[in-house]
């Protein structure tokens, strides 16, 4: 195929890109770089400094670091696991773990609500049984297992491919030259899976960190993340600025997440499929 | 690069068409009308007998708050003929020159409304020019007979660290810094700092009592015993006694919102008269009997509530309560850009606590 062809194949992307990707970011810079009349201001973005605004951010890595460290650890002995299962087997494993994510997200939150309430179905169920009951809903538990819950499927999916691309060779090489199991995991396994790993843990990271909506579902709104100061800039004080100005920066973390993961997965082997 | 420009320029061009080739085959033979009312604020029955009796179709869409509302209109992106604002956000549309003038002439069923509800609406639309009530009510206390020993009639018992965890407060800025304000005995239209200060030291003192801040969800909440007091509006408290007799609302003592949603026509309506049909309509009184009855919600139509047949409901202090009683009641004011700003910055450092 000639090169003309393919640019003309691309056109549809680079449209849907310029429309979708390129004009917003370039509005949400408009917006966080000016003031209400239209004047150059760098304030929405140092306001950032505000007790309130920076309190926001820190609860906000706090959280999505705590829920990251969580995932990992659940999904690498996950991943190996569905590693180790014949093909039949796994493909169903698998299957049953994208099931859910087919269900609209935040009626999957919503439901957390119902089953974590006071008088919800966990509850109910701890009471028949004369158990002492679960009280998790509205504090930041319940939004660290929102997004464990939410965000999981994104951690195992990078981690099981990056150990299903490695050669049985390799550790059977390694058994031969007499290292035991936890050596064989700690030099060979482990570091062949870091791409993965990094990989999950930014996809993860970064949709955790901006979330908003399970933070208003499973925190009462009684806890403020740096999502939520710029959904309500947004919704109710309509003040556009302020909220891309704090995008901006949430847009910085987000940016110096893309260049760790960039750094150590040079190749692309962390990709999800 | 030029040739990506043209092709975008023709798929633009393209959708263009196509988009609005769907929207003439689509609406009726007289045309339609564009709504946007609050989420579950109608009889979904009222808009088919509106379309089959005038053939002017109906393209509905809802917003949460009026707040998410605002925005959108002052943007232009969608043009709606009718919208259904509350008074303060009325206030601000007139204001910023959103709103159109409606001809009275042509909706003869305004004689429905009881006039004590133009009156009160010379609050926010001193000359009665440009919106039409629709429903009105107040904001109070709802609490579960079960839960609460003590007789309820003041917005202190939301402090009170007996029910801590059991309290659901408004998670909106105007309606939490309400109580606040009418608790410390201030006007809830205060732009004074010191006032508005102490206000926002209640709501933090309050902040580790309160179980969640929530909108619609009240309702459920409640009817589900998930909390012993809710902070809502009165409309909802009617369904939600249905729902659970051991719920009763009251109007605090210390005064309250009333509050009033009425329709109005933004300046850029394409449909201008279809709109005035369509509130028109609304205001018929058979048409207002079934969403009163729907959403139940109080409405201001008298000739609907003299159709009212159950005795309870037409009597019920709830849904027609005698304001007279009260001297302390108010209804929201437009407080400008900066009174806003002024009160979602201090409504986020209660949230940031």
């Amino acid at each position: 195929m000639n090169s003309t062809k393919k640019k003309l194949l691309g056109t549809p992307y680079f449209i849907w890109s310029a429309i979708f990707i390129v004009v917003p970011l370039c509005m949400v810079f408009y917006y966080g770089l000016t003031d209400k009349s239209g004047a150059f201001t760098m304030e929405n973005i140092l306001s950032i400094a505000t007790p309130e605004h920076s309190k926001a951010l820190w609860l906000a890595l706090l959280l999505s670091l705590i829920s990251t460290v969580i995932c990992l650890l659940l999904a690498y002995p996950l991943a190996m696991i569905l590693c180790k299962m014949n093909v039949n087997q796994h493909s169903f494993i698998v299957l049953i773990f994208i099931l859910p994510m087919w269900m609209n997200f935040l009626l999957r939150t919503l439901a957390w609500q119902t089953l974590l309430e006071k008088t919800g179905v966990i509850n109910s169920i701890l009471t028949f049984l004369h158990l002492p009951t679960l009280n998790i809903i509205n504090t930041p538990y319940a939004i660290v297992l929102g997004m464990v819950y939410n965000f999981l499927p994104f951690m195992v999916l990078p981690i099981y491919n990056a150990l299903s691309k490695i050669d049985v060779n390799v550790i059977n090489a390694a058994r031969d030259l007499g290292a035991n199991e936890l050596q064989v995991f700690l030099k060979v396994t482990l570091p062949l899976t870091v791409p993965g790993i990094i990989s999950g843990i930014t996809m993860v990271f970064i949709p955790a960190l901006t979330t908003f909506v399970i933070s208003n579902l499973l925190g009462g709104s009684k806890i403020l993340l740096i999502g939520n100061v710029v959904e309500q800039e947004f919704t109710q004080a309509s003040n556009w600025h302020l909220g891309s100005g704090l995008s901006i920066v949430l847009m910085l973390f987000i940016i110096l997440n893309m260049v760790i993961s960039a750094v150590f997965d040079k190749d692309g082997e962390g990709s999800v499929l | 690069m030029k040739k990506l420009f043209c092709s975008t320029l023709a798929l633009c061009a393209a959708l263009s068409l196509i988009l609005t080739g769907c929207g003439s085959s689509g609406s009726g033979e007289n045309g339609e009308v564009v709504v946007y009312n609050w989420g579950e604020y109608i009889d979904p029955e009222t808009i088919t007998m509106f379309e089959e009796e005038t053939g002017i179709k109906v393209v509905y869409d809802e917003f949460e708050t009026n707040e998410v509302m605002y925005p959108k209109v002052e943007a232009g992106a969608t043009a709606y003929d009718v919208i259904c604002p509350s008074d303060y956000m009325i206030q601000k549309m007139i204001d910023n020159d959103l709103l159109a003038e409606i001809n009275f002439d042509n909706i003869p069923n305004a004689k429905n409304i009881g006039q004590q509800y133009f009156e009160q609406s010379k609050e926010f639309d001193p000359d009665n020019k440009y919106s039409v009530p629709y429903c009105f009510g107040t904001v109070g206390i709802l609490y579960n007979k079960t839960m609460v020993d003590e007789p309820v009639d003041s917005w202190s018992i939301l402090w009170d660290d007996k029910y801590a965890d059991n309290i659901l407060m408004q998670d909106s800025v105007r309606d939490a810094f309400m109580v606040a304000l009418k608790l410390n005995g201030y006007s809830m239209n205060s732009l004074d700092e010191n006032e508005l200060e102490a206000a926002k030291n209640s709501l933090i003192e309050q902040k580790p009592l309160v179980q969640a801040y929530v909108i619609d969800q009240v309702r459920d909440k409640m009817i589900g015993n998930e909390a012993a007091i809710g902070v809502i509006y009165s409309g909802e408290a009617i369904y939600t006694q249905r729902e659970n007799p051991d719920l009763e609302y009251v109007i605090p003592k210390e005064g309250t919102n009333v509050w009033i949603d009425s329709w109005v026509i933004p300046k850029n309506a394409p449909n201008k008269e279809n709109a005035e049909k369509f509130i028109d309509f609304m205001c018929r009184e058979d048409i207002a009997l079934m969403n009163f009855e729907y959403i139940t919600y109080s409405t201001p139509n008298v000739a609907a509530q003299a159709l009212i047949e159950d005795e309870d409901i037409k009597n019920s202090k709830i849904a027609f309560p005698d304001l007279s009683q009260y001297d302390n009641l108010e209804t929201f004011h437009y407080l400008g850009e900066e009174g806003d700003e002024l009160y979602n910055n201090l409504w986020k450092e209660v949230k940031a606590q």
